[in-house]
């Protein structure tokens, strides 16, 4: 096993952080360009070589950080199927506009290396390699929003997690029911992997 | 080692008093009961009793009945047999066959009896729930393919089979957007638009005003006459009472065509597809050609028996609309024109034409009914006595009838002022595809070949030209033209798209009549509109 290739590799649990970042950048993106939530509410910051505009809103950080602290949990107990981003108009409760995480486990081609005398096991993609997919959806993301139509009312977002049914509900989580879009469109977006998960994005929207 | 023995046996009579060593025992119950039964049983296994299934079989599957005649059950159930059916199920004598068979005989009817709790396993059907908790998910009425149908379905919904998902959500909801927050896209999206219409209408002038206003004295005020028409080489041919004018609209030069005798007046104008043959409609029922470049009559085809209010050309079939409600196809190359007369209609046809691939023809009348002829391949003439598809979704006249030009068998409609809809219909379905209120009366439709748009011309009571964006029928431009609304006017358009040399130019004509209220000026007037196209001056 060469230094360079675990060093560029990726493990399971790096994984699981980096479909989280990406989640996590992704919902704020979005939360952004939709216009949900006022501008002066966010920030840019610099991440996967992009300028992304992150919340600096408490509340929603905190409801952020601990909704995807859970989803890493689960992506690295392979225990989320998908998660969807629901954004509903707050008088009337109809669902807008309904964003698909969708995953997809895969078995990669995996090397064992040792990290601090712990063995772990890498996949074969680089790190890098990886980013720049990550990158071009989430430049995908703030394009598509041209696309869709103005959310013109007051709007509430929500995060649902689809997991197996033997998943346990942890503290503070509920059970609730899958949201469907009347009359809807989608677009799908591109699709990336990081050997360990595989993440495809698909927005669908209420088709006027 | 023998007083173990000898405890061992003292205690098996001291629990049980009738209980013998089981060989006796068994030898006992044999006795018991009537040996003959029993012994047909225990021998009949293969050949089976008759007089044991009589009994049992109605009650209990077939297959209890062997083991517990093998068990020697015989002896109850010959002296209980309506009890013991539901009694043994097939469970316990398989279970413990033994302690049954010991129990039972001694103490005659009671199993359940003595100092031991036996629980009553007969009552709670363990058979029955256990094929009931495998059955369910087997559902009955489904077949394989549907139960796949249903999965994919569901997976195509909602991405994924959800059955087997679970949908969790944060307790914790993120926090609504603070008040009166309003979208800030929507700067970049009214911007978006606004730019897109400015740019719209500074590339796309339509005009206001009519670009030409011709004077049509003696024009007859009568909604279900088609007195107007105007040929691909540009030429307008307008019925005036008794006399037919060309209005050359490249050259403006004026001619007159026909003057009628009598009390005849023509009733409708229809030019041929190409040429310069336009076919006259009389009031008195006959349709003439008229050759227009030498002003000479062609022919003069008799049929009707009442004035002649539509025709519309179809190749060299001339179809005409007669106030009786007859069609008459002409085939006018023919010396015996009269090929064929249709007679759906039951009051006057005031709407008729022909589809461009020559399919379909449409007929309208002043019985509100809207009739889809079919003309099968290779014929030129709607046959068949009854039509394709007779529609009757319209409650008033339907005069107004137009096919798509890039949408074969896709015809609107409109009706007249009790109805004021346009309506779409698919005439390889004869569904309606959409209807619209026009809240006036409508007179005429024309379908634009450039744009997905088509004019629709309205009598009362808005009088107005109004020109739609199809598929979303949004009034993108809406009442371009509005008549003098102080006059009682009756508005008929026909509207033409050309072709020109700097461009295409979209003409929109139309007569209408001012009752006097325009000082002495009786005259009417025959509008025309021109729509400038990008490109053109």
């Amino acid at each position: 096993m060469s230094q360079t290739q675990t060093r560029n590799a990726i493990t399971l649990k790096g994984s699981a952080q980096l479909v989280t970042e990406y989640l996590n950048f992704g919902i704020n993106s979005i939360l952004f360009q939709r216009g949900i939530y006022p501008a002066e509410n966010f920030r840019q910051e610099l991440h996967f070589g992009l300028q992304i505009y992150v919340s600096t809103d408490e509340k929603i950080n905190s409801f952020l950080d601990s909704v995807l602290g859970q989803i890493k949990e689960w992506l690295a107990a392979q225990k989320i199927k998908k998660m969807s981003m629901v954004i509903t108009n707050i008088q009337t409760k109809e669902v807008l506009e309904r964003w698909d995480f969708n995953l997809q486990y895969e078995k990669p081609e995996t090397t064992t290396g040792t990290v601090d005398g712990k063995e772990e096991i890498y996949g074969k993609k680089e790190i890098k390699v990886i980013q720049s997919e990550i990158r071009s959806v989430l430049l995908q993301i703030c394009s598509t929003v041209t696309a869709l139509p103005l959310l013109d009312c007051p709007c509430a977002f929500d995060l649902l997690i689809y997991t197996p049914q033997d998943c346990e509900v942890p503290e503070m989580w509920d059970e609730t029911e899958p949201c469907f879009i009347a009359n809807s469109q989608e677009i799908q977006l591109r699709t990336f992997s990081t050997t360990f998960h595989k993440m495809s994005t698909i927005v669908s929207y209420k088709a006027e | 080692m023998s007083q173990f023995h000898f405890d061992l046996n003292s205690a098996i009579n001291m629990d049980e008093p009738t209980k013998g060593p089981a060989p006796r025992w068994h030898k006992k119950g044999l006795d018991s009961s009537s040996s003959s039964i029993n012994i047909s049983l225990n021998n009949s296994l293969k050949p089976r009793s008759f007089s044991m299934n009589s009994n049992v079989t109605y009650k209990s599957p077939s297959r209890n009945n062997v083991k517990m005649g093998g068990e020697a059950a015989g002896g109850i159930l010959k002296k209980t047999p309506s009890k013991t059916p539901s009694k043994t199920p097939s469970k316990t004598p398989k279970k413990s066959p033994g302690v049954l068979n010991l129990a039972s005989p001694a103490k005659g009817r009671t199993p359940g009896g003595g100092d031991r709790f036996i629980p009553d396993r007969n009552a709670t059907h363990f058979d029955l729930g256990h094929f009931k908790m495998l059955d369910e998910p087997l559902d009955v009425n489904m077949s394989p393919t549907q139960k796949d149908m249903q999965r994919n379905m569901m997976e195509n919904l909602c991405g994924q089979d959800i059955d087997n998902a679970r949908v969790l959500a944060f307790q914790k909801k993120a926090p609504a957007p603070p008040d009166g927050h309003i979208n800030s896209m929507k700067v970049v999206y009214s911007q978006s638009k606004a730019t897109l219409s400015a740019k719209a209408a500074s590339s796309r002038y339509i005009s206001q005003a009519p670009d030409r206003i011709l004077d049509a004295p003696e024009l007859v005020d009568d909604y279900y006459l088609n007195l107007i028409d105007w040929s691909p080489s540009n030429v307008l041919a307008v019925a005036l009472g008794i006399s037919v004018y060309l209005w050359n609209a490249d050259s403006g030069t004026i001619d007159h065509l026909i003057d009628l005798e009598g009390s005849d007046y023509v009733s409708s104008v229809s030019w041929v597809q190409e040429g310069n043959v336009l076919a006259v409609g009389t009031s008195l029922g006959s349709v003439q050609l008229w050759d227009t470049e030498s002003v000479k009559r062609l022919r003069n085809m008799e049929g009707h028996t009442a004035r002649v209010g539509s025709l519309s050309w179809n190749s060299h079939i001339l179809s005409s609309g007669c106030r009786s409600g007859q069609i008459i196809h002409h085939d006018v190359r023919l010396p015996e024109h009269n090929v064929m007369t249709l007679s759906a209609h039951t009051q006057e046809v005031c709407g008729l034409k022909w589809s461009p691939d020559s399919r379909y023809l449409a007929s309208g009348g002043n019985d509100n009914l809207l009739n889809i002829w079919s003309a099968s391949s290779g014929q030129l003439v709607a046959n068949a006595s009854t039509p394709l598809y007779s529609l009757s979704a319209h409650q008033a006249a339907v005069k107004a009838l137009a096919w798509c030009p890039w949408h074969s068998s896709l015809l609107a409609s409109g009706g007249g002022t009790a109805d004021r809809h346009i309506r779409f219909w698919n005439c390889n379905t004869g569904v309606c595809l959409k209807s619209v209120d026009t809240m006036s009366q409508v007179c005429s439709i024309l379908w634009s070949t450039n744009y997905k748009e088509l004019v629709s011309s309205h009598g009362f009571a808005k009088n107005q030209l109004i020109l739609w964006k199809y598929p979303s029928l949004s009034k993108n431009a809406r009442r371009f033209c509005t008549l003098d609304g102080a006059c009682d006017a009756i508005a008929l358009a026909c509207v033409r798209t050309l072709a020109s040399s700097t461009g295409v130019l979209t003409h929109a004509h139309e007569r209408r009549r001012a009752n006097c209220l325009v000082s002495e000026r009786r005259c009417q007037t025959v509008k025309r509109q021109l729509k400038r196209r990008p490109g053109s001056r």
